[in-house]
């Protein structure tokens, strides 16, 4: 699980993919035909049709497996005369969960979240009651390490307890684990397989629309996190931690096309693989926005439960996500059709 | 030539004006004249294959439908990018037969006590346009007409007063591109951002870019504020580079050819606030495939409203930031090959 770890302390919001983007290069080279970034940062990684004989078939069924690689994260909006940033989000952020987290940008700088403590001060705060400070003296000093602009991840390690994993970042480094694993795993497969690292998807799905565009696949699968309702006092939910991987059916912008979503309960049985049946009332993913590209692909989601998702700490069962690789894995050897 | 554009009337949806008096401004300095179903108008200059460099402004400004019209003559309406703070009292002037009109007050004699402290909503305004019965209005109005604001532009040293500099500005910069230099690019006036960005996915579907500037204007940020926050940008401190805002992260290495070329030719420019507003960059950097798109704005005071302000030396630093980044983004083959 090093390598999950090392998925999730990396830096990567949105729109500043560069070094998680490198890191998964190197971990997939060897495990695809070619490799190949588009002009918004996507990595879509190619491998062909491959059989026990080597006889491949005219056309092939092409198959796109997404996972993203941005995070949620802050942009410095502005710089105060003692050196104080102030910033907004970029992404889903709540702010009353990220007061005294510690962040990093992109040049290494590390700040800690402040909030304003004047008695008016709204409870709980608004985004623009907290500041970033990055033990700046001054302006001119803030100045020297971060710009107005600059986007800053948060900064906390990956612990792994009882089988557990908390991250910052699991949404949706593990899903880029669960590909990365599934490309080193897969021996034979009948289809073509492009499995896509996204960029931008917590800022409105953008960069899986651009990537199945230029894929055109006839099938799709996007594995991300959901949300569980298995703690105190929760809003209800039908997912829990440990009970296997979540076959999506629906969620707030997304049904997922029951020829796949049937199919992955095939591969569940077949494999033996405890599932559950996943619909979630808010939030999407970027199957969404594949399903309607060009003429429409038959699109679903495999989900990773995940307690306190867009919070420095999610956490998800590493039972689960042994279930996501082996359906992964049934859905690029035999296909979806 | 901004005086025109600012006067003409051409609200989202209703921009024939708009887009006549930039055909015929530009029909002799161009190659290849487009006016595609949506009515966007899409020139080439040059030969424009490599890169294919793709420049926008939109022609449509923020202003009024005409919803429905009473016993009375009075005209109900809704309302396109604008607030009930900017529009009560304000002259008017609506449909093809430029109508004139005001939205209705009352006065402050007949206010009830409740009514002078609290602001209406739009559904309780009204247009009056001086007649006394629903069958004068039908002679003059229809369902469904466009109106705006009635302003007429001046000019006082460096400084422009007008309506409409969102976006007739950007207009007027690429209309300049196209008549003062040899530049090889495309240039399109689009239809509907104001109502959601809508001409410009269109655009870029049909031109496939390489990159794209989005030519736009942005609220410039001269309040008063009791925090030590500084305001930007401003008027009169040159054009404003877009890092990020609710439609797009701009492409990375766009903005820091906008940065490297002011740079180089001691242009100053401004960063806008992050993640404040929208503009045509948004679709345009997600269609197809994906293209590198950027947004470099003028500065204007009280955008959205009957009057703005802005300064011509912001407009003549755009165009020249335009003229030497796109030069430089020939050359730069990473870039687009």
């Amino acid at each position: 699980m090093e390598l999950a770890k090392k998925l999730c302390n990396a830096y990567g919001p949105s729109g500043r993919e560069d070094k998680i983007r490198k890191m998964i290069e190197s971990e997939i080279g060897n495990s695809c035909q070619r490799m190949e970034v588009d002009r918004l940062g996507n990595l879509i990684a190619y491998v062909p049709a491959k059989s026990k004989d080597g006889v491949k078939e005219e056309k092939n069924t092409r198959i796109m497996v997404c996972a993203h690689m941005d995070e949620i994260g802050l942009i410095v909006t502005h710089i105060d005369k003692k050196g104080f940033l102030r910033f907004t989000n970029i992404g889903g952020l709540l702010p009353e969960r990220i007061v005294n987290q510690r962040i990093i940008f992109e040049n290494g700088t590390i700040g800690f979240i402040g909030v304003e403590t004047k008695p008016e001060t709204p409870k709980p705060p608004r985004i623009d009651n907290l500041f970033i400070d990055i033990s700046a003296q001054d302006r001119k000093e803030a100045e020297d390490k971060v710009g107005i602009g600059d986007i800053a991840s948060f900064h906390q390690q990956a612990v792994i307890i009882n089988n557990r994993m908390t991250s910052k970042a699991l949404d949706d480094r593990i899903g880029c684990y669960c590909l990365i694993e599934t490309m080193k795993l897969l021996k034979e497969n009948k289809n073509d397989l492009y499995f896509v690292f996204t960029v931008q998807e917590e800022v409105g799905l953008r960069g899986a629309r651009t990537g199945a565009y230029g894929i055109a696949p006839d099938y799709a699968i996007a594995v991300d996190v959901t949300v569980t309702g298995d703690t105190p006092e929760c809003r209800k939910m039908d997912v829990g931690l440990g009970k296997g991987p979540a076959i999506k059916v629906k969620d707030a912008l997304f049904l997922a096309s029951p020829i796949v979503k049937n199919k992955l309960v095939a591969y569940a049985k077949e494999t033996d693989t405890a599932y559950q049946l996943e619909i979630l009332e808010r939030g999407t993913t970027d199957a969404a926005v594949v399903q309607i590209i060009k003429e429409g692909v038959l699109s679903g989601v495999l989900s990773i439960p995940t307690r306190y998702i867009h919070s420095t700490n999610e956490m998800c069962d590493l039972g689960d996500v042994e279930g996501i690789i082996k359906l992964l894995l049934s859905v690029c050897e035999k296909g979806l059709s | 030539m901004l005086k025109e554009l600012s006067e003409l009337v051409g609200v989202s949806g209703g921009e024939r004006k708009i887009r006549e008096f930039i055909r015929n401004k530009i029909e002799q300095d161009v190659d290849e004249i487009i006016e595609d179903p949506y009515g966007n108008l899409i020139v080439r200059k040059g030969d424009a294959k490599k890169p294919k460099i793709l420049l926008t402004a939109h022609m449509d400004e923020v202003g009024f439908m005409i919803v429905g019209i009473e016993k009375k003559g009075l005209l109900k309406f809704s309302t396109i990018g604008v607030l009930p703070q900017v529009i009560l009292a304000k002259r008017v002037i609506i449909g093809d037969k430029s109508v004139n009109g005001v939205i209705g007050t009352k006065p402050i004699h007949q206010m009830k006590e409740d009514e002078k402290t609290k602001l209406p909503e739009v559904k309780n305004l009204f247009i009056d346009i001086g007649v006394s019965s629903k069958d004068e209005a039908e002679k003059l109005i229809q369902v469904g007409d466009l109106g705006t604001f009635d302003t007429k532009y001046r000019e006082d040293g460096d400084t422009i007063f007008g309506k409409a500099f969102d976006d007739r500005i950007g207009c007027h910069i690429l209309i300049h591109l196209l008549k003062h230099t040899d530049l090889p690019m495309h240039c399109a006036f689009t239809v509907q951002e104001e109502a959601g960005l809508r001409g410009a996915g269109i655009v870029a579907f049909r031109v496939r870019p390489d990159i794209a500037f989005a030519v736009d204007t942005t609220a410039s940020g001269e309040w008063p504020s009791d925090k030590d926050i500084p305001q930007y940008p401003q008027i009169g401190k040159g054009p404003v580079i877009t890092v990020a805002d609710r439609s797009i992260i701009c492409d990375k290495q766009l903005v820091s050819l906008l940065q490297a070329t002011a740079r180089e030719q001691n242009i100053p420019y401004q960063l806008k606030k992050p993640m404040i507003g929208g503009t045509d960059a948004g679709p345009i950097h997600i269609s197809r495939k994906g293209v590198r798109t950027a947004a470099l704005q003028t500065p204007a005071r009280y955008i959205h409203s009957p009057l703005s302000i802005a300064s011509k030396k912001d407009i003549e630093l755009g165009i020249k930031l335009l003229a030497c980044s796109i030069e430089k983004a020939r050359k730069e083959e990473s870039l687009w090959n």
